[in-house]
This record gives C-alpha cells, sequence and structure tokens, in this order.
C-alpha cells in the first residue's frame, strides 16, 4: 500500500516513522552549540547589547545538591542558532500573533528550499543574493513552492569565530539577500520564512541597503519568520528536504534561541 | 651593598609548598591608626595635643602628661641608626624561618628613638630614611632604609618581605582589550615581571592594539572573559598555580544614573564586569595565591583592585556604575579579610576620570592608562595596599576623610562632583 494523503488516510506518517527507523530518512542538525565563545551580533556601543551565551552551575553532585548536575544560563532571544519572530522589527510591530508564543506553530515544520551561494560569497564577502539570483536558481531546480522555507548557503557556518563576524572598522561584511530578493520571496512565491548561516539574516553591509536590513525589514513586516546562524546546510539537497524549527514559547518573545533539524531522504 | 636576587629556578615538583607563617598580628584598636596610615604607605606618630610629646609604640595615653588626646601626624623620615643587632633565632615561627635578620634603634628626627627592622644597606652610626609598611600580617611595621638610593636596594629580603615588587614575578592582567590594560602591561613588563599573562575577551572581536599587546616583552595573551565564570575557571585551571600578582583591568562604565535609564540591562553589565568579575576572579585565582603567599622570590603578594573613586560616594552623573564600584569596593574588603594570613596584600588604587572613550566627555583634570599603570606599579614595589590616583581622586578621598557625609551631600548638589 503506497503511503498517500488523499487514498490511503493514515499511512503517510506511519510510513515516515517507519523510514525514520530504518534511516532511510535521515535527521539533520543545522544548529550550533550555544557556546559563549560562539559571536553574537554587535551593535553600535551606544545601543544596547546582544547578551553572550553564559552558564553558571547551581550543583554538581555536591553540597550543592548531592545528587544532580544543573545549572542557570542567561543569554538573549538572538543569541546562537535562533528564530527571529515578526515582533522582532519595527515594521511587524503591530500584526497579530507575531511573537513566538502567538505565531502558529504550522510554519515550524515546512519544507525547505537551499539556495546555494557557495561560489559566489567565497569570491565576494559582501555578496548580495537577487531575485535574478532566485530566479536563475529557479530554472535549475524548479519553482521555489508556496508556504516553504528558503535558506541562503554560504557555508559561512565553516568559517574561525573572528572571520565569521568579519568586523572591520567600517562594520561587519558578510553576504545576504538584497530587497529584490526577498520582496519575491514574499510577494511572488509566498514563503514562511528566510534563513542564513550567518549571524543576522541581513548582510553585514545590510545596515546601507535600502530599505535598510531588507531582510528584517521586509520579511517581518510581511509577518514571515527568520532564522540565521544555521549551520550544516551543506548537507541539504537544494530541494525535497523538511524543516523543524520551533522556538521556544517564550511570553511576547521576538526570537529564541533553538534547536533547528532537518529530514532528508537517503 | 644588596646582592641582586636572581630569577628563581622552575620549582622543585617533590618538594612542599612553603606555607604562609606570620609575624605578630595582635594589635589594639589605637593601634590601627598606624596601619592604615603605613597602608598608604604614610609614616605617622602619636602626637598629645595637650603636650606635643610624640610616642612609639602606639599608646592609650600620653606618657608623659597622660592625656588621652593623641592625633596621629605624619613625622619627618629621617634619623640615624644607633644601635643595630642581627637576631639569629626566634620562638615566632615566621622570624625563625627567616632568620638572620636586622633589627635596631632608631633616633627620630621626630625627636624619639624608636626599634625598627633595619635594611642590610644601613651602616650602624648612619643616617636612614623611616618607612612604615604592613607586613604579612596585615599591620604597620617601621624599617629604617638608607637615607640615599643604593644598588639593588629594593632586593634585600628583609624590604622584599613588605613590598609586591613584580620583578621575577608573573602577573595576570585580566583585560587587555582596553588602552588601561595595555599601559599596565607594559608598566609590568618594564619593572622586571618575569611573565606577563593578559587576558582578552572575544577574539573575534578586533580591537586596537593587539599586535602591539602581543609583541611587549614577557607578555603572554590569554582568553579570559570577567564575565564568563567557564571562562575564568578555565584559565584559573591552566595558570592558577603561577600568578603573583593579579591585577583586575577590567571595567563596564556607562554615564547614567537611576531614574533617567530604561530598564537594568546595563545596570547589569555594569555589576557583571565590576562585581561578578572580581568575585569570579577571586573565587578562580583566590585559593591558589592565599597558598602561595610564602613561595620564595615569586611568591604570590598582591591582588590589585582598580577602583574608580566614586566607589566611595555616589556620584549621580555616573550613579549605576557607582553603585556597581561599590559593591567592588566593599568586596575588596571581604577579600582583604580571607587573605588574611595568607601574606597576599590587597592593593585598591583608587582613581580619577580615566582618559578614555565612556569618560571622554568629562573636563580634565584626567588620569591617563600609563599614568594610572605607572602609579600602580608604584605602590606594588612599595608594598602599598591603599593608592590614590589623580588630582580629582585625591581632593575627592581628602574631603572623604574629613566628613563623608558633607562629601555626599555635596555630590548630589546639581554642581556636584
Amino acid at each position: 500500500m503506497t503511503a498517500d494523503l488523499t487514498t490511503n488516510p493514515g499511512t503517510v506518517l506511519p510510513a515516515l516513522a517507519e523510514a525514520l527507523v530504518a534511516g532511510k530518512i535521515r535527521t539533520i542538525d543545522l544548529t550550533h552549540t550555544l557556546d559563549p565563545d560562539f559571536p553574537v551580533i554587535i551593535l553600535p556601543p551606544e545601543f544596547g547589547q546582544c547578551a553572550r551565551f553564559r552558564v553558571e552551575e547551581v550543583s554538581r553532585y555536591d553540597e550543592r545538591g548531592p545528587a544532580w548536575y544543573w545549572r542557570n544560563f542567561t543569554c538573549n532571544e538572538h543569541t546562537g542558532t535562533h528564530f527571529d519572530a515578526p515582533i522582532h522589527w519595527v515594521s511587524g510591530k503591530d500584526l497579530p500573533n507575531a511573537s513566538v508564543d502567538s505565531i502558529p506553530v504550522e510554519g515550524f515544520v515546512r519544507a525547505v528550499c537551499v539556495v546555494d551561494c557557495v561560489k559566489e560569497a567565497a569570491a565576494d564577502e559582501d555578496f548580495l543574493m537577487t531575485r535574478d539570483f532566485l530566479l536563475a536558481w529557479e530554472a535549475e531546480h524548479g519553482k521555489i513552492p508556496e508556504g516553504c522555507w528558503v535558506l541562503m548557503r554560504t557555508d559561512w557556518s565553516k568559517r574561525s569565530a573572528a572571520d565569521y563576524l568579519n568586523l572591520r572598522d567600517d562594520g561587519a561584511h558578510s553576504p545576504g539577500p538584497d530587497a529584490s530578493a526577498i520582496t519575491f520571496l514574499i510577494e511572488e512565491r509566498n514563503v514562511v520564512g528566510f534563513g542564513t548561516e550567518c549571524v543576522g539574516t541581513d548582510a553585514g553591509q545590510g545596515g546601507h541597503l535600502s530599505p535598510p536590513y531588507p531582510a528584517h525589514f521586509l520579511l517581518h513586516g510581511a509577518g514571515r519568520y527568520g532564522l540565521q546562524c544555521l549551520a550544516n546546510l551543506d548537507q541539504l539537497p537544494p530541494t525535497g528536504a523538511l524543516l523543524i524549527c520551533p522556538p521556544l514559547k517564550i511570553k511576547n518573545g521576538s526570537g529564541s534561541p533553538l534547536r533547528v533539524l532537518a529530514l532528508v531522504e537517503e | 651593598m644588596t646582592e641582586a636576587i636572581k630569577r628563581p629556578r622552575r620549582k622543585d615538583p617533590q618538594k612542599r609548598t612553603v606555607l604562609p607563617t606570620l609575624p605578630p598580628t595582635s594589635r589594639s584598636r589605637r593601634a590601627l591608626g598606624f596601619t592604615v596610615a603605613a597602608a598608604e604607605g604614610r609614616f605617622v606618630l602619636q602626637k598629645c595635643n595637650d603636650c606635643d610629646a610624640v610616642t612609639y609604640p602606639p599608646r592609650e595615653a600620653c606618657p608623659k602628661c597622660l592625656s588621652m588626646n593623641l592625633a596621629w601626624r605624619d613625622m619627618p623620615e629621617g634619623g640615624e641608626l644607633i644601635a643595630e643587632t642581627t637576631i639569629q633565632t626566634s620562638t615566632n615561627v615566621y622570624f625563625r624561618e627567616r632568620t638572620p635578620w636586622r633589627v635596631g634603634t632608631v633616633a627620630l628626627e621626630a625627636g624619639i628613638t624608636v626599634l625598627a627592622h633595619i635594611h642590610g644597606d644601613v651602616a650602624e652610626g648612619g643616617r636612614v630614611r623611616m618607612i612604615a609598611r604592613t607586613d604579612k600580617s596585615g599591620q604597620g611595621v617601621l624599617m629604617a632604609l638608607p637615607e640615599e638610593e643604593t644598588e639593588n636596594m629594593a632586593d634585600d629580603k628583609q624590604l622584599r618581605e613588605l613590598t609586591c615588587d613584580p620583578k621575577h614575578r608573573r602577573v595576570l592582567i585580566t583585560d587587555g582589550r582596553t588602552q588601561l590594560g595595555q599601559a599596565m602591561a607594559r608598566a609590568l613588563s618594564a619593572a622586571g615581571a618575569s611573565t606577563v599573562f593578559v587576558g582578552v575577551a572575544e577574539t573575534w572581536r578586533p580591537f586596537a592594539g593587539a599586535d602591539e599587546l602581543a609583541a611587549i616583552p614577557n607578555v603572554e595573551v590569554m582568553g579570559l572573559d570577567v564575565t564568563d565564570t567557564v571562562s575564568v575557571n578555565e584559565l584559573a585551571s591552566e595558570i592558577g598555580g603561577k600568578v603573583d600578582i593579579l591585577i583586575n583591568t577590567a571595567e563596564y562604565v556607562r554615564a547614567g544614573g537611576a531614574m533617567d535609564r530604561d530598564g537594568i540591562v546595563t545596570a547589569r553589565d555594569e555589576m557583571e564586569v565590576n562585581y561578578f568579575g572580581p568575585l569570579r576572579l577571586i573565587q578562580a585565582f583566590g585559593p591558589g595565591m592565599r597558598f602561595r603567599g610564602a613561595d620564595g622570590v615569586n611568591s604570590a603578594c598582591a591582588w590589585v583592585n582598580l577602583l574608580s573613586v566614586y566607589a566611595l560616594s555616589n556620584w549621580p552623573a555616573y550613579g549605576s556604575t557607582s553603585a556597581s564600584q561599590a559593591a567592588a569596593y566593599s568586596l575588596s574588603q571581604c577579600l582583604r579579610g580571607e587573605f588574611h594570613g595568607s601574606g597576599v596584600k590587597v592593593l585598591n588604587a583608587l582613581f580619577g576620570p580615566l582618559e578614555e572613550d565612556w569618560r571622554q566627555h568629562l573636563p580634565p583634570p584626567k588620569v591617563t592608562p600609563e599614568g594610572l599603570a605607572k602609579a600602580v606599579v608604584g605602590a606594588l614595589q612599595q608594598g602599598l595596599e591603599e593608592l590614590t590616583v589623580g588630582a580629582v581622586a585625591e581632593d575627592f578621598l581628602t574631603r572623604w576623610k574629613q566628613d563623608p557625609r558633607v562629601l555626599a551631600r555635596e555630590l548630589t548638589q546639581p554642581e556636584g562632583a
């Protein structure tokens, strides 16, 4: 019997579960370890800063708790591999159901398209992915399906910590999308969200684009989500994988660190 | 003439580390006035307000007129060594381990004769310069130095018991990202420290002076972030057994008080660096230093807190930062108590506005990073525990000593500080 929602209801999920156990579907971790040494975004010093990830031991099988080990951890909603909700940006501040605790959970499990920009990012650290670039990708891999996630692969996650932020005296230098690409993904393809390997969804010099920080401004203004600091995108096919990215349910949360997984058919 | 001490050889790993022992500790409450001045490097004696008689050792009443009205007064430092002897044995464990030990009688210009420790380069009948310093017990004692500087004078074994000379010692400077940290590294290297470990947080974030810092002789740049307990503990597990002097240069300074700020994120950052930072360092490095207070030429000897003078009394223009520095200042007293008996001194350097970005809009006079570093090295060489750096801080401290409550009122006036 073929697994099929229409003709054979109740078969798709058991088939998926079976394939997972049989190793025919691989689960890939797209998450960086939460580690105090992992870079966070650096804003001009007169603005509030993103808190680094920190841990403090509460007890470790000692006089503070003889049989158990546990710790307090602190961080920002945007530390490490994290999810951006629409209310993160001023353009999305008045949207309904736009915080991590209130956005519909359906968007957390969706198909994912991976746009390979490795060559371009290696040649130009300020590479901007455009609408035309996405159209060329579609010519090769097919149309980006409605409601999916689109991830920009740059292999930036493989860089050393200093080269990852790539800070210079004129700011950070890392690739990202331009406004035409984001507008295309929202208006012409109706994606649920956009993600990158870099520290933000926008390019390092994205503040100098129009509008400034186009990914943040346009995505969140249209109620779409962001993912950043992703890893292991090189293990994903251009199409056909499933992304799982539920953020923590923080009241009025603007985002959250999270574990991002992808399911890939072998 | 004093022989120059040599850089110590590596420790014999089979030898048990010598534990700190102490010279006599007990002092009367009255006598602590002498210790307070000694910690600042001032030579004071009691003088009777009724009959002008000068007296030593510290007394409750004037030995001449029995007046209780004795006051500590700065005294001329000159004198003459009229008799000396070298002690060969003692029932006190501390001195027993350190004999032979010179003591002598000095006729002071102040008009009295005192018993004091004697520097090896002073001859009987010779002119001396008196210093008062805290000893390994943290109590004030007198030592007679040669009137004129002699060769290798600081290397005298008895004098070195009173000082925290960086020569041949290993120093940890906790934050090398700032001009202050870099100036401190240069100064300690120049003062003869055998190794200057310099902590640098977030190496993924570039900073000015990084290459120059790494090029300073004897500097070893280490990963260290005082806001990260794991990072502090990791460095202590690596070098905690060979830090003889720790200088905490990490600071977080932002203008603004309590009411004119929005939220507590900045205040938390201030506390993370200015209060929890030293607390983490104490927990990680303190026990090792306390254990190594008598560990030979490069024994652990000093913990240096660099504190804004507004730690003593809040300046509302920098009110929230002042509060975090007050917490650090209070902690330094706890640390002094916990180091008691170890021979490790806590040096508090109180400084006025520093020449750096976050105090850029403040008017001069300001303390330069180089000036603060030089003052700290000088205080270590002299064995001080209290240091005030810069005209603003000196004036502030004078007013604080006169009446802290009047100073507090002044600071809360619109034109305060």
